[in-house]
């Protein structure tokens, strides 16, 4: 895709927006119906929002409109967090390769921005389907959205003039920009590309969290004409930070993915050390957002609960309930896949033989903590079954389905996955410090008291609390959690200070498997972020915007988790599908061919 | 091209676990569909009939169950005869109602005018409360539901019930509703939960006590008593069971086709 044709699919946009708004004027779609909606909208200028009927829906012979919407919305999403997460990356890789002067770093971050360049291009043509897809099936929603959003929408479509630019500047200038003070001048445009990224990703999320919690209109939906009221609504930075935390991870997954996938087609050894290396990084990167990402989405999930306890009950209390069961078996295959290439690339060195023996009990904990948050809440029985069990929740295990055992088995899921890392970053070094047995000792207390106090608040307010007082655990589990790897990673370093190395690291000596886990770890997230976007949507139910503007098509009803399923899992292999495409696209380039006697001499 | 197509039958054997896992492994609940506006025919309910359409409101439509249960995310409103004129005295009460019944609608539609100890949105002091207002938003009971909620409520928080009938109420919906022919619905699932049969109808562990348990029903009734007991519920009244408890229209309400859906779905619980 070229630039000129993503500037007109981008003019295309501008100007389907701008008639859009003009036939919101020119027609007057909007009746008012009631006194205090007509006093709103004569003193403001606006409109309720509209009543719709079924008929408001135009429709396509063969199409379902919502699952069109859906999947647009999805793949669009998918390429976008892409996009925006690898740049973020790329400039972090880059630093560091300035700071260290190891040209290893730059070569690496060229080749993640290689592969995310014609990932542009298919998030700016999947935007254009999507916008296309809501102004054909959902036209009056788009119209009311973009009659408050009017100058947001119209300059994030400019803005995406800005982000072209910068990365073709800064994609094609790479090689250009070296040495001295191009090369800053190369960071600078590098971080421009971000902050533009991260405005047109903040954009965005104020149009889908307006949608959930509805901010700058009264009780009928009329605007008050303050933008930034809704733009600034309750959920848009619980869903920012959620989402620039998850961008990164799902990122570095990906890449990882590609790293891996040269790495099992590699010919040669000095090219299989180099996408072990690159794989190793991406894993890293994934595992570092990985981390505080189940903190992001539990101060999220409170925030819908504050915002809406009706909402938050929906979410997680509702028929959402069994969806969080579907989100701990892909949680769990996270945790244990990126463990796993952590404990596979231990073979890399020599050294690591000292912490081969602690890997099965930190995959013992890894399983137990999964098995817990799989354990449901509610249990379908059959009366036999009722009886037998004397309710619908066991005595002992009942307890396992709510939130303070959750919380805890993801503590202990993060703090053993933390302790993996470290046993890594140790495995190739034999400390030198003269106090290395009393630090190891420190080491083990604080992960000892810390595990034990993550217990004792999740048993205790588990099973000796009453249900309003159940959450109270979750922050100081999680204090816990973060003062244990603050503290033990700057312990850590303390003590390999000037640590001798058992031997070079043999990158490339990884065995076939652990790239399968690069690639469980991607596909996995993948899925997951697609399910979790059924949920956020989900949890309106028959709202286009909560309270204030119904859904009235006919797929108004909420579908089965199946079914969400379903349209997830077909929409990630035509994501998958175009992933690929863009690796392909992406060493096509350096391929050449040298066709003897085509051409005159 | 060998790894290239283990690495897309891996993908698409991880995506398929997880699809099926959906699908296959845990249960499939088919959600409500979207509340519709009722179309209440009050000029021939009874009280009694009005209270119950009111309970129905309370486990139904209004959503109050969802926080006013044993759980303790809202306080329990079965004590409403004497915990209501306290707290109209109660310094923190900011409405304006004399009565129990002004004091139960002001409540419903104006929830933070009293927030009761400890229940209040967090940070407010208990000053707001994070009860919606139920006359809006997604719940959007009509003025004549909250009538019926309030008679519940009165009913059985041990208050006389004051609360009259409205009789000259136009219904929001009635004319969007009137003459227009929705779509006969073939699962019964879905025809319970439309009717709100669970509100008062256990099956299987689920849903209210107030009519008998449906568990196994056709293990004792035949066709012909279900089809009757659904068109005409007082014609004979359960042992332990109120009269005029379910709703006497149903026939008005209900498709031929789907009552016998219905039917066949009962006569199949055995």
């Amino acid at each position: 895709m070229k630039t000129g044709t993503r500037l007109a699919i981008f003019g295309l946009f501008v100007a389907l927006v701008t008639l859009t708004l003009a036939g919101f004027d020119q027609f007057g779609v909007f009746a008012a119906e009631s006194e205090s909606a007509v006093d709103a909208a004569a003193s403001t200028g606006y409109g309720p929002a509209p009543k719709l009927t079924p008929d408001d829906y135009p429709t396509i012979a063969g199409v379902n409109s919502r699952v069109a919407v859906w999947v647009f919305a999805q793949l669009h999403l998918w390429f976008a967090a892409f996009v925006l997460a690898v740049p973020i990356f790329v400039f972090i890789i880059e630093a560091i390769g300035m700071r260290t002067r190891d040209k290893r770093y730059d070569d690496m971050a060229y080749e993640f921005i290689k592969v995310t360049i014609t990932a542009y291009s298919l998030t700016a043509i999947l935007g254009g389907l999507l916008i296309f897809a809501l102004i054909l099936f959902y036209p009056h929603l788009i119209t009311y959205l973009s009659t408050i959003f009017k100058e947001s929408m119209f300059y994030y479509a400019l803005l995406f003039f800005a982000e072209s630019a910068v990365l073709y500047i800064y994609y094609y200038g790479w090689h250009w920009l070296q040495g001295g003070f191009k090369k800053w001048v190369h960071l600078t445009l590098g971080l421009m590309l971000n902050a533009v990224g991260t405005t047109l990703m903040l954009l965005a999320n104020a149009w889908l969290t307006f949608m959930m919690s509805p901010a700058g209109v009264d009780a009928a939906g009329v605007f008050s004409g303050d933008a930034w009221a809704a733009i600034h609504n309750f959920l848009w930075n619980p869903i920012n930070i959620h989402r620039f935390v998850a961008n990164i991870a799902f990122g570095g997954s990906i890449v990882g993915a590609y790293a891996a996938f040269k790495f099992l087609t590699a010919t040669a050894e000095k090219e299989r050390a180099h996408y072990d290396w690159m794989g190793y990084n991406a894993n890293f990167i994934a595992i570092c957002a990985l981390l505080p990402l189940p903190f992001a989405g539990y101060y999220l999930a409170a925030e819908i609960y504050a915002y809406s306890q009706q909402m938050g009950i929906t979410l997680m209390g509702g028929i959402f309930a069994w969806l969080f069961i579907i989100q701990a078996v892909l949680i769990g295959t996270l945790f244990l896949s990126a463990n796993y290439y952590l404990w596979c690339g231990m073979g890399r060195s020599d050294g690591a033989k000292r912490y081969t023996k602690y890997i099965k009990y930190i995959a013992i904990v890894l399983v137990g903590a999964f098995l817990v948050w799989f354990t449901p809440h509610t249990l379908v029985l059959t009366n036999e079954e009722l009886k037998s069990l004397g309710g619908p929740h066991h005595t002992i295990l009942g307890p396992l389905g709510i939130m303070p055992a959750k919380n805890t088995a993801v503590n202990l899921m993060i703090l053993f996955t933390a302790l993996s890392f470290m046993f890594y970053r140790r495995a190739n070094k034999i400390a030198t410090v003269s106090w290395v047995k009393a630090g190891n000792a420190v080491q083990v207390a604080l992960y000892s008291a810390g595990i034990v106090n993550i217990m004792f608040l999740g048993i205790y307010h588990g099973y000796f609390t009453n249900t309003v007082y159940k959450v109270a655990a979750s922050i100081p589990q999680v204090l816990t959690t973060l003062v244990i790897m603050v503290v033990s990673i700057t312990l850590d370093s303390f003590i390999y200070r000037g640590a001798k190395e058992v031997g070079p690291l043999r990158w490339g000596r990884i065995p076939a498997r652990a790239q399968y886990a690069l690639f469980l770890l991607a596909v996995s997230f993948t899925w997951l972020m697609g399910l979790m976007g059924y949920i956020r949507s989900g949890i309106r139910q028959h709202w286009h915007v909560l309270d204030i503007m119904r859904d009235a098509s006919p797929d108004a009803f909420t579908p089965t988790l199946g079914y969400a399923a379903n349209v997830v899992s077909v929409a990630a292999i035509i994501f998958m599908a175009m992933v690929i495409f863009v690796f392909w696209i992406a060493q096509v380039g350096s391929n050449k061919t040298l066709p003897a006697g085509y051409w005159k001499e | 091209m060998r790894q290239f197509l283990a690495v897309v039958a891996f993908t698409l054997l991880t995506i398929g676990f997880f699809a099926g896992y959906s699908n296959f492994g845990i249960p499939q609940i088919e959600p409500a569909p979207p509340p519709k506006e009722e179309k209440l025919d009050l000029s021939s309910m009874t009280m009694d009939q009005f209270i119950a359409l009111g309970e129905r409101l309370f486990n139904g439509k209004g959503t109050c169950t969802l926080c006013h249960n044993a759980l303790g995310r809202a306080p329990m409103l079965g004590t409403i005869a004497d915990a209501v004129p306290k707290r109209l005295k109660d310094p923190r009460y900011t409405g304006e109602a004399g009565d129990i019944e002004e004091y139960l609608i002001e409540s419903l539609v104006e929830p933070s005018v009293f927030v009761v100890a400890g229940f209040g949105k967090k940070g407010t002091n208990d000053t707001e409360s994070p009860m919606p207002d139920v006359s809006g938003g997604s719940i959007g009971l009509s003025e004549a539901e909250v009538a019926a909620v309030v008679a519940y409520l009165q009913d059985s928080g041990g208050a006389e019930v004051t609360v009259e009938i409205p009789q000259d109420i136009d219904e929001e919906g009635d004319d969007e509703e009137e003459g227009e022919a929705r779509e006969a619905v073939n699962d019964p699932k879905k025809l319970m939960a439309m009717f709100t049969c669970d509100a008062c109808h256990m099956i299987n562990g689920v849903g209210g006590d107030v009519g008998p348990n449906l568990s196994k029903i056709g293990a004792n009734r035949d066709r012909a008593y279900l089809r009757r007991a659904i068109l005409d519920p007082n014609a004979e009244i359960a042992t332990g069971f109120e009269a005029d408890m379910m709703p006497a229209d149903m026939g008005e309400q209900i498709y031929v086709k789907e009552l016998e859906v219905l039917v066949d779905y009962l006569a199949g619980l055995k």
